[in-house]
């Protein structure tokens, strides 16, 4: 979230598109009826299905998974044709007036530089002109056919509400009543915020479908104000922190990267990381990287981190990919080429797509070792459970080990929120059984691998060896050491740089935030952006002071909100060029003519000029991007693909199949299907009654939702001879599944470039482990494709066909 | 590592409850209360609830019930009805408005209404097995029930269920063991919406006016306030986008009354006695299963009538001696 939940409560607008925050998020949702109650705000949801959501919405229309970024080219461009555009805010905070550069161009569905053999493009004409003064070349009049407005105005000319109907299902009347809702935002004094999940995030554009909503924003004048913003709603309870603390394959913590194997030293690796501001008198806040960095290698090696062996540097994986996500992990166990796999609370067997394939791959392994506090399919993928997990438990030879780990309610430690609030948590029981908490399971395992290398010596054990472990227990790390490790300490006394007599912060003592690290190894921080979470004041974590003055939603001494306990991100952006607040009912920050105060921490240098001083102080623009550059693999504007199996033919670019530049293996292209053979469009999702496949270990939640089932129109039931409550059959050329049939009128078909397309709802909740029936789940028919910058699998959008059936032998 | 449990909550003494506030006893009298307690109720907001079934979930957990893990029938609604472990159950109608063409998803948390004026405690022929406070709350003590089944011919809503287990009747408390120490239900501290709240019954038809307002002002101009008059208004109440049609939301009765039958037998009946009660009970179970719900027959007016005029009496109420169920 750019937001918070709790601002939520600020907006005119909710738009709910790409995400069902009733269902999902129950106790988030609130904040939309706290919006509605206090400022008389505005519902809308857009989803192939009528959803709880839906059902207190003020206005709901359909669309077809998958055609979301046509859509919101489609709201641009009615924005764009009757002048509902914040022109103030898009002048002074977008990248509107740049002129890019020659060569780029968009034809046929392809920008600039495709290839199709490595299905990449090579990027190097997506940026922008700069001039002899080093800096972006800027056209402020936006006359020049060449500015980012006129060759956006031009790349979405083709979405006309036409099109929207044609490719997205939407009758043209409720597509343009949407946008005109939407469009009436762009005034200052009225906001919108969007609230979306896993409806956008997986697909294999999933990426650009952010990107649409958030080009929408930015036009409206939207980000960085209060009720405003892109607000990711989580699925998990620390799946923000996840991302932060760096597990992914590619990065480390506090979202630096993992060098790749071309980075062969740090001199190399760090001279791309300049950021030098493409605009005068910028921030360019990544011109910090250096301290963040060497800040994380001295947590990670301590006095084995020095300036003479660039911080450790040789110690870091080196890359000879761009990423080993969970598709590539998969593939490589199918290939042969990956052994033994670390399952530490999650449950692939039923989480990924093309379970077939998930099997095939475990079963090859030499040993599988599951960290969870239950019982999950992912530890048992092994035996038999008739038509639930068919498998030859006798051929299959994987040792799996199975460690019970602590659930969240046992543990001591933070989460991170949707809202990048790091909220502080105490166990509210002990452990049952043999169940160890997972810090005390990787503790034992370091030492082990520890007192193996140092008996048996190794090729090259020194960054294991030299780990830096400062535990008063090394086998059982605690919660609260290891926050302190993230926030940042002192290695060697630190004076003020401009009166050396002063000194700052004493060796050994936790520092106050991010800005007092360094980049010559006198500091160590295991993660930059949470540093302020546990400094010289204590636990800001652990707060818990919910006072609001004037009841602006920022609580600011409530738990700590990274980065620098900031509530909302690009928050100058709240305030006009002169910075004052574009609707003094929602001021957040404002410049007092000497600095940046109000109800936030600023999101600049608090004493920057404001006619000076970009909002967007991540980027070297110091403004934000219409036009992305080369920062996204499949294009600078979102462009519309259809779905990599889609129930149509890609209108706009005829020729292109999927995303060009989606996560495809060759070896799984003879599982997609066609239209002709498997005519109905799928698509998965969570229900309200339970969280993934926890909750159906738990008694009350099997009660509330106890079986299986697949939703489709009452058309469609007519259509197969599919009876409300009977059973029927779900198949692709990836697997069959046997489901319980909810018949609504929640799912109409759509007409789709003039046919009906039909709709095949399917949740995910069952297995064969737990309280609730046993049952199967969407992943038994998703494709193995992800999307092109992360390679998250499209569980949204797959075909499949349909009939009646006599149900599984064993229910 | 410290475990830390929840905050203590501190009891509101004022509004405290028990047998010395009852107004109604079944099948016996009680001596006029002492105080009169505020009125309370529940009220319902339709229009915010998303059918997440936390109220569900709550009243399990709270009152400590176990239901059957049970199948999909084709909807949402599961278990499938009321039963004497599921107290609150939400209901899920698709409805068409017929105005706009538009689809709405009418979710209603089903469950006792705590009528003003309760047909299941006139009807019950069992001292002591319903009470009435004066704040409102009707109350069954289990340990008073025969398990006849009249509180099921009785109630206007079709809301008491007969265990198969111990054939006593069962339904929402309004969790009176948590009004009584100053707490409020549990379904109204589950919902993450606010669709369900509590409070007295003035503070809650004044936030329901202000709901309806709102509600109008988006377009349902038959928005209202449930708090039907035929049963002497309610402590659960509804806010409906439709109040004029009560009955699209899964058969809420438009004008709910306790039977005439049940009213005209409430004026002869008076005390059953217990050595009859068995078979009363038999009896009473079966009947319900061949007349089907909500309604009292000739049969079992002439029943009650046979069983009361032999009964013995029972003893004057003694409140210090009464249990909370």
């Amino acid at each position: 979230m750019t937001n918070s939940w709790t601002d939520i409560r600020n907006t005119d607008l909710v738009v709910i598109m790409g995400g069902n925050a009733a269902e999902a998020h129950p106790c988030g949702f609130k904040w939309v009826t706290e919006a509605k109650a206090n400022r008389g705000a505005k519902l809308i949801v857009v989803d192939p299905r009528y959803t709880r959501s839906a059902s207190v919405a003020d206005y709901y229309a359909p669309i077809r998974q998958g055609s979301d970024i046509a859509f919101l080219l489609g709201v641009i461009k009615y924005c764009i044709d009757n002048d509902k555009v914040q022109w103030d805010y898009v002048n002074a905070f977008t990248n509107a007036a740049y002129i890019v550069k020659e060569g780029f161009a968009y034809q046929d569905g392809l920008f600039t530089g495709y290839d199709p053999e490595k299905r990449e493009y090579d990027r190097a004409t997506w940026d922008y002109e700069i001039g002899e003064d080093g800096f972006v070349v800027m056209d402020e009049t936006l006359q020049n056919p060449r500015c980012v407005w006129n060759m956006l105005k031009e790349h979405i000319a083709i979405y006309t509400p036409e099109m929207v109907e044609r490719i997205c299902g939407t009758p043209q009347e409720k597509f343009l009543k949407v946008a005109e809702m939407i469009s009436e935002c762009s005034t200052p004094t009225k906001t919108m915020t969007s609230m979306y999940a896993l409806g956008w995030t997986q697909h294999s554009k999933g990426s650009q479908n952010i990107r649409s909503m958030a080009m929408l924003q930015l036009i409206l004048g939207n980000i960085g104000v209060r009720g405003g913003g892109m607000n990711a709603l989580r699925g998990h309870s620390n799946i923000q922190g996840l991302t932060d603390i760096g597990l992914m394959s590619n990065l480390i913590p506090g979202y630096l990267n993992i060098p790749t194997e071309r980075e062969v030293d740090y001199p190399t690796y760090i001279s791309s990381r300049g950021f030098k501001p493409l605009r005068p008198n910028q921030v360019s806040y990544w011109q910090n990287y250096p301290k963040f960095f060497v800040s994380f290698m001295k947590a990670m090696w301590g006095t084995a981190a020095t300036p003479e062996n660039s911080f450790a540097y040789d110690y870091l994986p080196k890359l000879d990919l761009p990423a080993y996500d969970v598709l590539r992990a998969f593939e490589m166990m199918d290939q042969g080429q990956m052994f033994g796999y670390f399952c530490q609370g999650f449950n692939p067997l039923l989480s990924f797509p093309d379970r077939g394939k998930i099997t095939r791959s475990l079963s090859k392994l030499k040993y599988l070792v599951v960290m969870d506090p239950l019982e999950t399919e992912t530890a048992r993928f092994w035996e038999n459970h008739g038509e639930f997990n068919d498998v030859d438990s006798a051929s299959i030879e994987t040792e799996v080990y199975q460690l019970p780990t602590s659930c969240f309610a046992e543990d001591e430690g933070a989460l991170v929120n949707s809202g990048r609030w790091l909220q502080w948590h105490w166990p509210a029981q002990n452990l049952p059984g043999q169940a160890k908490h997972d810090t005390w399971i990787m503790a034992q395992i370091h030492l082990k691998l520890k007192q193996l290398y140092q008996e048996e010596g190794g090729k090259f054990p020194d960054p294991i060896l030299n780990l830096h472990w400062p535990y008063a227990d090394p086998g059982d790390p605690k919660a609260d050491e290891i926050a302190r490790e993230l926030n940042g300490y002192a290695v060697e006394t630190l004076r003020d740089p401009n009166d050396p007599t002063k000194v700052t912060v004493e060796a050994g003592q936790q520092v106050p935030g991010f800005a007092a690290l360094r980049d010559d190894g006198s500091t160590a921080a295991g993660c930059w952006i949470y540093s302020g979470c546990y400094n010289q004041n204590g636990n800001n974590m652990a707060r818990r002071d919910n006072s609001d003055p004037d009841a602006t939603g920022a609580y600011l001494n409530w738990a700590f909100a990274w980065p620098a306990n900031r509530r909302i991100l690009y928050n100058r952006a709240s305030a006009d060029l002169d910075g004052k607040a574009w609707d003094p009912e929602r001021k957040l920050i404002e410049w007092d003519g000497e600095k940046w105060a109000g109800y936030d921490v600023p999101d600049i240098p608090p004493t920057s000029n404001p006619r000076d001083v970009g909002p967007f102080i991540m980027n070297p623009e110091g403004q934000s991007r219409l036009f992305s550059r080369g920062m996204m693999r499949d294009g600078p504007f979102p462009a519309h693909y259809e779905p990599f199996e889609s129930p149509v033919v890609n209108v706009v670019a005829p020729a292109i199949r999927g995303n060009p530049v989606a996560r495809v293996f060759e070896s799984d292209r003879a599982t997609f299907g066609d239209a002709e053979e498997f005519p109905y469009a799928a698509t998965s999702y969570r229900l309200t009654e339970h969280f993934h496949y926890w909750t159906k270990h738990v008694w009350v939640n099997a009660v509330l939702q106890p079986e299986f089932f697949v939703e489709i129109s009452e058309e469609l039931a007519a259509e197969r001879g599919i009876e409300k409550g009977g059973w029927c059959r779900v198949w692709n050329k990836r697997g069959s599944v046997q489901a319980k049939a909810v018949v609504t009128k929640r799912i109409q078909p759509l007409i789709c470039d003039g046919k009906p397309v039909h709709i095949v709802g399917i949740p995910l909740h069952w297995g064969f482990t737990g309280a609730a029936k046993n049952g199967m789940g969407p992943n038994s028919l998703t494709p193995f494709v992800g999307d092109a910058n992360i390679e998250t699998p499209e569980f949204k959008a797959f075909l499949v066909n349909i009939e009646p059936s006599s149900g599984p032998a064993t229910a | 590592m410290t475990i830390n449990v929840n905050p203590p909550v501190a009891p509101d003494t004022a509004m405290q409850m028990g047998p010395q506030d009852y107004i109604r006893r079944s099948a016996s009298s009680v001596p006029a209360p002492a105080r009169q307690l505020e009125a309370v109720a529940k009220l319902i907001d339709v229009s915010k609830c998303i059918g997440c079934k936390a109220c569900q979930s709550a009243c399990l957990e709270w009152n400590d019930l176990r239901e059957e893990v049970g199948v999909n029938a084709g909807v949402y609604d599961n278990p499938h009805d009321l039963t004497p472990n599921t107290f609150t159950l939400m209901r899920f109608t698709e409805w068409v408005n017929p105005e706009t063409d538009n689809l709405e998803w009418l979710i209603r948390k089903d469950g006792c209404m705590h009528c003003a004026d309760p047909g299941c405690l006139k009807a019950c022929p069992a001292p002591g097995a319903i009470v009435q406070y004066s704040n409102g709350v009707v109350d069954f003590v289990k340990e008073n029930c025969i398990g006849c089944g009249y509180c099921v011919k009785g109630c206007p809503f079709d809301i008491p269920r007969i265990s198969k287990v111990d054939n006593r009747s069962y339904k929402c408390t309004l969790c009176s063991d948590r009004i009584a120490v100053g707490q409020g239900p549990a379904c109204a501290k589950a919902c993450p919406t606010k669709a369900i709240v509590f409070g007295t019954k003035e503070e809650m038809k004044a936030h329901a006016a202000e709901r309806i307002e709102d509600l109008k002002s988006r377009g349902y101009a038959n928005a209202g306030l449930y708090d039907p008059p035929g049963v002497g208004g309610t402590h659960v109440m509804y806010v409906l986008h439709h109040a004029d049609k009560p009955s699209i939301y899964a058969g809420l009765p438009d004008d709910p009354r306790i039977s005439p039958l049940v009213e005209a037998w409430k004026g002869v009946t008076k005390y059953a006695g217990f050595a009859v009660m068995g078979i009363a009970a038999a009896a009473g179970v079966l009947h319900m299963a061949i007349s089907g719900r909500n309604r009292v027959t000739v049969e079992d007016d002439e029943e009650a009538r046979r069983l009361t005029a032999v009964a013995p009496g029972a003893a004057p109420l003694d409140p210090s001696k009464e249990t909370l169920s």
